[in-house]
């Protein structure tokens, strides 16, 4: 497909998406903004780990720390959303670059456990910081936006919104990985010795990438709260931050729509068949996960780029 | 320290120990600008300890490296890399998932502007131009847009040696470029490296054991054994000299 | 003082059970390069395997027999030929997948076939305290010290004075030579495995009357176990104690005289300092960066 075409087929894919919201319930509207929401998370989690290769379990606590920057700020300040955003996006920036420094000392499992740790950690504060974030009890009635004068309020005007703002975090991505900065992750992620021989300032590349990921998930983090209009410390706690990663490996990490496919599946699937009413489907809910993760293992097994990597596979193979 | 007119790297009394073991024992030389010096030696006579030394890789136990007289002894490798320092490694060193064009591009990008103004700029960073006469000198036109991962080991090692001299490097280190690669491409490689050297003007280290290779590439060659330098000259007198040979056949 | 005393030995006892999970960690690591995610869920399992026994009618000693011959052939063989042998050439990360999937379907399947409340475990040890220089010491906890102790203390003199022990950390410290010089790597990688689902059993039968037996019990002692072992050095056998022992007082201390509240975090920034100042661990040895 040339770049054209496939310019258009997304666009009108975007525009059915946006178009189905008018036949669909409002609990389904609800979970099309849900997944919009996720997908600004395991977008930037695909930069830091997909295009960066840097291991990262701790997308979950920049996805908390922008929803709780929205909720205490709207519901305690009064500060509009609009601020808050921009305020989130740079907070979680520079709370990535700082997680960013164990990634200079250790590598793979050990920065996965770093990461995962520091979400632990963001989490207890979360918990336990009554004062500020409400304690497990959490901050209710944070308020949804205004675009202008018009309330979005209602299900579909809050999905528009978000998927509206996906689409421009998205293109802002798109335009990163296709700039020079998005050459020298991949070169990080594929031989940083090279890359620093060839002037590549691995260390700043690095930071970076956590850096722009953390954003991302701290901008997520702010949809979510308005979408939820409620936050409580477990919605990120690193469990959280393990389906993110499963929704960015489970699409195919390093591919632009990987993280899309991946949390549609990872956040969508549960709540199908936990909404349905057929016994059959039920059984499903109850074993789900069960499903899930032995089909996790079976995956990898098979397919171990994931499964946009399904299309490589069949090329290798019918080049063989 | 002033450099001598026309001196480009001096290496000076370099040594570098473990332990009781001296893996580079007082090496010293000079590559003149625009000068190609060869180095052979026996295996283990720390050839890659020395490029590793200069490279900042590894930091040398004493001695010094000066690049046009500054002192770059200990320079971490993205430093040397901005004072035009390039370099190629034993092993196969591309980037496997990135095509073969954005390989190119990729190893000049980091010398144009600043790291925030790159953000910015064109995609390409206006280097399109430069690897696509890269690659048709390197001869990948026909794999340009392929990732480089997936192209043969030779095309791999034309890739890596032609990602050296993107940036147009005032020295570059080879480690062994002729390693695992056929004969035809040996040839091709030498007067690949013969025509950069005319072209951009810059000044090589060249690390062989292909002693054909050496003896029509390099003007002068050096021979290094058990960390010292053995013999250096005129590569036809270095090839005769006793105690190289005695070195060779000795082992 | 005799409070502090007190903390710190209940909390050596803690401490040594997460040495016992953190030494099937390095292990693994050393002779697979298998990182296991799952760590805490090798630890869980057979604890609810041990309940099913007694439900059956077993006392507690048969239950957790038939539990390790069972853990060795699940989670060790099972697990080796199953996951860890397809996906180990592939690099780690999609290993690390693999075993958190293998978490994942562990938990739910205990969630959803058996239970998602806490389920009461009975402890091996009689109840009761006991006196020592005004430190009041529970039997629980001076015989899961014993038991901790002298497994990893025997551990040691397998891998230290057998020969299979030596063949096993000829492995670990270079699978290529150790092939050259004869030794089966692919069966000692198998006994590092059985080993590692031996030794979950062990912390399972230790920790759960404790913090009683649930399906997500093991996200908490899988981390910690982890954490123990970088801590304590990840390419050493001791260090997974001195982390795990290290992690129990501190919690106990940080606990009782700082704050209950931030206890979990203690591991957590252990860990960081470490990583930070000496990624190779308290008692590690440096290993060289790769080109």
């Amino acid at each position: 497909m040339s770049p054209a075409a496939r310019n258009i087929a997304l666009a009108i894919a975007i525009l059915a998406l946006a178009t189905s919201a008018f036949f669909l319930q409002r609990s389904q509207v609800y979970l099309l903004s849900l997944c919009c929401v996720y997908v600004m998370a395991t977008m930037g989690l695909n930069l830091t780990m997909g295009y960066a290769g840097q291991m990262s379990l701790g997308q979950a606590a920049f996805f908390g720390i922008g929803a709780y920057i929205d909720a205490i700020l709207t519901t305690k300040l009064g500060v509009s959303f609009w601020v808050v955003i921009p305020i989130a996006a740079v907070a979680c920036f520079f709370v990535g670059l700082a997680l960013g420094f164990p990634a200079l000392r250790v590598q793979h499992h050990y920065l996965a456990f770093a990461t995962l740790g520091f979400n632990v950690l963001v989490y207890l504060v979360m918990r336990n910081e009554e004062a500020l974030t409400g304690g497990t009890f959490g901050i209710s009635n944070v308020p949804r936006p205004y675009l202008f004068t018009w309330s979005l309020d209602s299900e579909r005007a809050y999905f528009w919104f978000t998927l509206a703002a996906l689409v421009i975090v998205a293109i802002l991505m798109r335009l990163l990985l296709r700039s020079p900065w998005g050459r020298a992750f991949a070169a990080l992620r594929d031989n940083p010795i090279r890359a620093e021989s060839l002037g590549i300032n691995i260390t700043a590349y690095t930071l970076l990438a956590f850096a722009i990921g953390a954003a991302y998930g701290g901008v997520g983090g702010v949809f979510y709260a308005g979408l939820v209009q409620y936050v409580e410390p477990s919605t990120f706690y690193f469990t959280t931050s393990l389906m993110m990663l499963l929704a960015v490996i489970l699409g195919g990490s390093g591919r632009f729509f990987g993280p899309v496919i991946g949390t549609v599946i990872v956040i969508l699937l549960p709540e199908v068949l936990r909404s349905s009413s057929s016994p059959a489907l039920q059984f499903m809910q109850k074993w789900y996960l069960v499903a899930f993760g032995v089909a996790l293992v079976v995956l990898m097994v098979w397919l171990p780029g994931g499964l946009l990597s399904i299309g490589d596979r069949r090329a290798r193979k019918a080049a063989a | 320290m002033i450099a001598r007119a026309g001196e480009l790297l001096h290496v000076d009394a370099l040594h570098k120990s473990y332990g009781a073991i001296r893996a580079v024992d007082g090496v010293s030389f000079r590559v003149g600008a625009g000068e190609i010096v060869g180095v052979i030696g026996p295996n283990g006579s720390g050839k890659t300890t020395l490029f590793n030394c200069i490279l900042g890789q590894i930091g040398p136990t004493s001695g010094r490296v000066t690049l046009a007289g500054d002192d770059i002894t200990s320079m971490s490798p993205l430093e040397l890399a901005r004072r035009g320092v390039g370099r190629t490694f034993q092993t196969l060193q591309v980037f496997g998932q990135l095509s073969v064009r954005d390989n190119l591009i990729v190893a000049a990008q980091e010398f144009e502007s600043t790291l925030p103004r790159r953000l910015f700029a064109r995609p390409d960073a206006g280097l399109t131009a430069r690897a696509d006469e890269m690659i048709e000198r390197f001869r990948l036109k026909p794999v340009a847009q392929l990732h480089a991962g997936r192209l043969s080991y030779g095309q791999q090692k034309l890739i890596d040696i032609a990602m050296a001299f993107m940036p147009r490097p005032r020295l570059v280190l080879l480690d062994e470029p002729c390693a695992g690669v056929n004969p035809s491409l040996v040839e091709t490689l030498r007067e690949l490296l013969a025509e950069l050297n005319r072209v951009q003007g810059g000044s090589f280290v060249v690390i062989e054991h292909n002693m054909d290779f050496i003896m029509r590439l390099c003007p002068h060659v050096i021979c290094m054994v058990e960390g010292k330098v053995l013999a250096e000259g005129p590569p036809q007198a270095v090839q005769s000299n006793r105690a190289v040979l005695e070195a060779y056949l000795g082992n | 003082m005799a409070e502090f005393l007190q903390l710190v030995v209940s909390g050596i006892a803690t401490g040594a059970i997460y040495a016992v999970a953190a030494l099937g960690f390095t292990l693994m690591w050393q002779a697979a390069g298998v990182i296991n995610f799952a760590q805490g869920e090798f630890v869980m399992l057979p604890a609810f395997g041990m309940l099913m026994c007694i439900g059956v009618g077993m006392p507690l000693w048969l239950a957790f027999l038939v539990t390790c011959v069972a853990a060795a052939l699940v989670l060790g063989y099972a697990f080796k030929r199953g996951i860890a042998d397809p996906l180990i050439h592939h690099g780690v990360i999609p290993l690390v997948i693999a075993t958190l999937g293998v978490s994942i379907a562990a938990k739910s399947f205990v969630r959803s076939g058996y239970s998602a409340m806490a389920q009461q475990f009975p402890s091996p040890f009689p109840e009761g305290v006991f006196h020592v220089a005004g430190v009041t010491v529970s039997f629980a906890d001076a015989g899961t010290l014993v038991i901790a102790g002298a497994i990893v203390l025997s551990l040691q003199a397998f891998l230290n004075r057998t020969v299979t022990g030596r063949a096993m950390q000829a492995v670990a410290q270079n699978t290529e030579s150790a092939r050259v010089l004869g030794i089966d790597v692919s069966r000692m990688v198998l006994y590092v495995f059985v080993i590692n689902a031996l030794l979950a059993c062990v912390a399972a039968l230790l920790i759960t009357p404790i913090y009683l037996a649930k399906f997500d019990m093991g996200e908490t002692i899988g981390t910690k176990a982890f954490f123990a072992a970088i801590i304590g050095g990840f390419n050493q056998t001791r260090g997974a104690l001195l982390g795990g022992v290290l992690i129990g007082v501190m919690e106990n201390v940080v606990g009782y005289y700082l704050s209950p509240a931030y206890k979990e975090g203690v591991a957590l920034v252990l860990f960081l300092l470490v990583i930070l100042f000496r990624p190779e661990g308290i008692l590690g040895r440096r290993e060289e960066r790769k080109v």
